[in-house]
């Protein structure tokens, strides 16, 4: 590969800046010690994806992103942090990084995992052509993958299912 | 679609965000600056702050923030199917409609369950607690 | 001239910060006017007359109301974590600003040969993007509580994020049927493309509804419309749904510890986003800026203007009408609202719309 013409490519370029964000703001999710600090880095790691899909054209698929995880997921983080220990402004919860090597060891296995997978399923196919717009997404998402979509209600019950199990005790008879 | 559609809402970010940062900055420079340590103590309606704020809060939130995020992924495929409404027909319409179904069904569940019942809890109807009379104690 | 703004309006880059520019203007003075509006009018109501001094009908009060704010003392608390206690009233800010790029304002202008839209974005996915931003809107209100490190902040911040994400689910599925119906009008019902865009769906309520009733959508969708319009109360934290900041039990809520202009940004921003959700709910149910007129000799362009704002000041009279009026609901009547009611009520419209819409397209599913 060239570097030179690779950087002459301004979208070359918003792709590095993009990933270098999220990659530091990956970093810091782990290595913060407020858990707080952790959920809002986790939200610019989101929306450094929802910029890559931006770039790819999937507009549809980066507001999701955005409106289900930064606006709902990363929420229910929070409100996981307040209503169990809320260290308030000053006054942050430590966290423990005693056991940080076994933990490193493990995320860069995943890492090499996924990468190698994706690389090798994509090999050199280029991404264009590909289902970007809304309309096309629901087109897409309710002919071929119909089952798979129905599957998705049944496991968003379960799992609700099982919060409540978790967070609320039986009523009393 | 390309980015430059993105273009304005790029520059208004920086626009609204750079507002904001110079009027505060501003406000900074040409307000009086006059910390006193009662001034910096938190609000308190005027007595001095004991306590730490809570430190709990009822898990009642952490439900609504957990239904919030199934309806959210709800929504968004509705949005999905709603654009093709038209060439999915009922065919889209009963794919739809099985999924909403058990969304209606999770809001039942979640109904009966009480988790949506936010008045304060019903006491368990004990007998109420005898309460020792003040002037023997005092003899 | 002319030929001038043409060659200004074909550089993207320029028109965009020319259609940024006017409408960060525009935002920042209908917050001006919006909150001598609403005092002025509740006032009226209440049978006082209200800020009347500063300029002609007190309505340089906000302004100077403004600058004392800026000239005030911003009291920056010990306990607070400073980078996110600075950093939320901006976070407040960028949301509120960014919804309005999606809201037409008026009929597209022709300058020469170009046409310039009077609209800061058009994107396709406009209605998820609104959403998307007012789910990032949470964020300013939680942190901005949770970053005081004091008791009141912490308590709104938290009320204030569960009601808001409580509401934004009930304004999400009564949005739902809004995009169907824009749907199945595009070419008449046949197999068109739907759109969530904006601009497409004030051109779809151009026609007419019946006789001389215009074809706004609020004819055919009035109980999104009114779930909307509720949730949008909510969402924007106004009375009778401003808990966030109900003062006889939690003081001032999340921005308790805010003064000076931090505070001021805060108000800012939450009357812009009324003027957001206002100008939202005019372009999807009310026909955005159409209207009659638009054809008139050298004014035509402006007309388009004058109905969207026309309409969207009416909502705002109905938003001040309505805190004028309601008293104040407790916490598990807000909750009951939007979970037992709101929420069921906009799946059931759903699930009926569709099906009535779909024996219109369709015809009867056996059939």
């Amino acid at each position: 590969m060239d570097w030179g013409n690779w950087f002459s490519d301004a979208n070359n370029v918003v792709f590095l800046v993009v990933a270098l964000v999220m990659v530091a703001a990956s970093v810091r999710v782990v290595t913060s010690p407020n858990v707080v600090h952790s959920a809002l880095m986790l939200v610019i790691a989101l929306a450094g994806a929802a910029g890559l899909f931006l770039m790819l054209g999937a507009e549809f698929v980066a507001w999701t992103l955005v409106l289900v995880y930064i606006g709902a997921v990363i929420v229910l983080f929070l409100f996981g942090i307040m209503i169990t220990r809320a260290p308030t402004g000053r006054d942050p919860g430590r966290l423990d990084h005693a056991r940080r090597w076994p933990a490193a060891v493990v995320a860069l296995g995943t890492f090499v995992t996924i990468a190698t997978v994706t690389t090798l399923a994509f090999e050199d196919r280029p991404v264009s052509g590909a289902v970007t717009s809304g309309g096309d997404l629901g087109e897409v998402l309710f002919n071929r993958y119909v089952i798979p979509f129905e599957a998705v209600s049944f496991v968003l019950l379960a799992a609700l299912i099982g919060g409540i199990v978790l967070a609320r005790k039986d009523p009393e008879r | 679609m390309s980015l430059s559609a993105y273009l304005p809402i790029a520059i208004m970010a920086l626009l609204a965000s750079g507002f904001a940062a110079i009027s505060l900055g501003l406000s900074r420079l040409i307000a009086p600056h006059n910390p006193t340590p009662e001034k910096l103590d938190p609000y308190e309606c005027g007595i001095v702050p004991l306590q730490e704020p809570v430190q709990r809060f009822p898990v009642k939130f952490y439900l609504v923030a957990m239904l919030f995020v199934i309806f959210d992924v709800e929504i968004v495929f509705l949005f999905a199917w709603a654009v093709r409404f038209t060439q999915l027909g009922w065919y889209g319409i009963g794919a739809v409609g099985i999924f909403t179904l058990l969304l209606i069904e999770t809001l039942v569940y979640v109904w009966k369950r009480g988790a949506l019942d936010w008045n304060v809890a019903r006491r368990s109807r004990r007998r109420p607690a005898v309460v020792e009379p003040l002037t023997e104690k005092a003899a | 001239m002319t030929h001038f703004l043409e060659t200004v309006f074909q550089s993207v880059f320029w028109s965009a910060v020319i259609k940024v520019v006017f409408v960060f203007a525009l935002l920042l003075l209908t917050a001006l006017i919006l909150v001598w509006f609403e005092r002025r009018v509740v006032a009226f109501m209440q049978n006082r007359v209200g800020p009347n001094r500063a300029g002609p009908f007190g309505i340089l009060q906000t302004l100077a109301d403004g600058l004392k704010l800026l000239f005030k003392e911003g009291i920056r608390p010990r306990k607070v974590e400073v980078g996110l206690y600075l950093a939320a009233p901006i976070m407040a800010m960028i949301p509120a600003f960014l919804i309005f790029l999606m809201v037409p304002i008026g009929a597209p202008i022709h300058i020469g040969e170009t046409t310039v839209t009077l609209q800061g974005a058009d994107l396709n996915i406009a209605l998820l993007f609104v959403l998307a931003m007012s789910s990032i809107a949470v964020y300013a209100i939680v942190l901005a509580g949770w970053a005081s490190g004091s008791k009141y902040p912490l308590l709104g911040g938290i009320r204030a994020t569960a009601q808001m994400i409580s509401y934004e689910a009930a304004m999400g599925l009564a949005l739902v049927p809004v995009v169907v119906f824009a749907s199945s009008q595009i070419a008449g019902g046949s197999l068109g493309v739907g759109t969530m865009s904006f601009s497409r769906i004030v051109a779809l309520q151009a026609g007419s509804f019946r006789g001389p009733v215009p074809g706004w959508f609020v004819f055919s969708l009035l109980p999104s419309f009114v779930i909307f319009f509720t949730a949008a109360i909510a969402e924007t934290n106004r009375a009778p749904f401003d808990l966030v900041e109900a003062e006889s039990e939690i003081v001032g809520g999340y921005h308790t510890e805010y003064s000076g202009f931090r505070f001021a940004i805060f108000f800012l921003a939450e009357y812009i986003n009324m003027f957001n959700l206002s100008a939202i709910a005019v372009t999807l149910f009310f026909g955005g800026w159409l209207g009659p007129g638009a054809d008139l000799p050298y004014v035509g362009w402006l007309v388009p203007i004058f109905w969207f704002l026309l309409k969207t000041y009416a909502l705002l009279f109905l938003f001040v009408w309505i805190r004028a009026t309601l008293p104040r609901l407790r916490y598990d009547q807000l909750m009951t609202l939007g979970w037992k009611w709101l929420i069921p009520l906009s799946l059931a419209w759903l699930v009926v719309f569709v099906l009535l819409q779909g024996v219109r397209v369709f015809g009867m599913p056996w059939s």
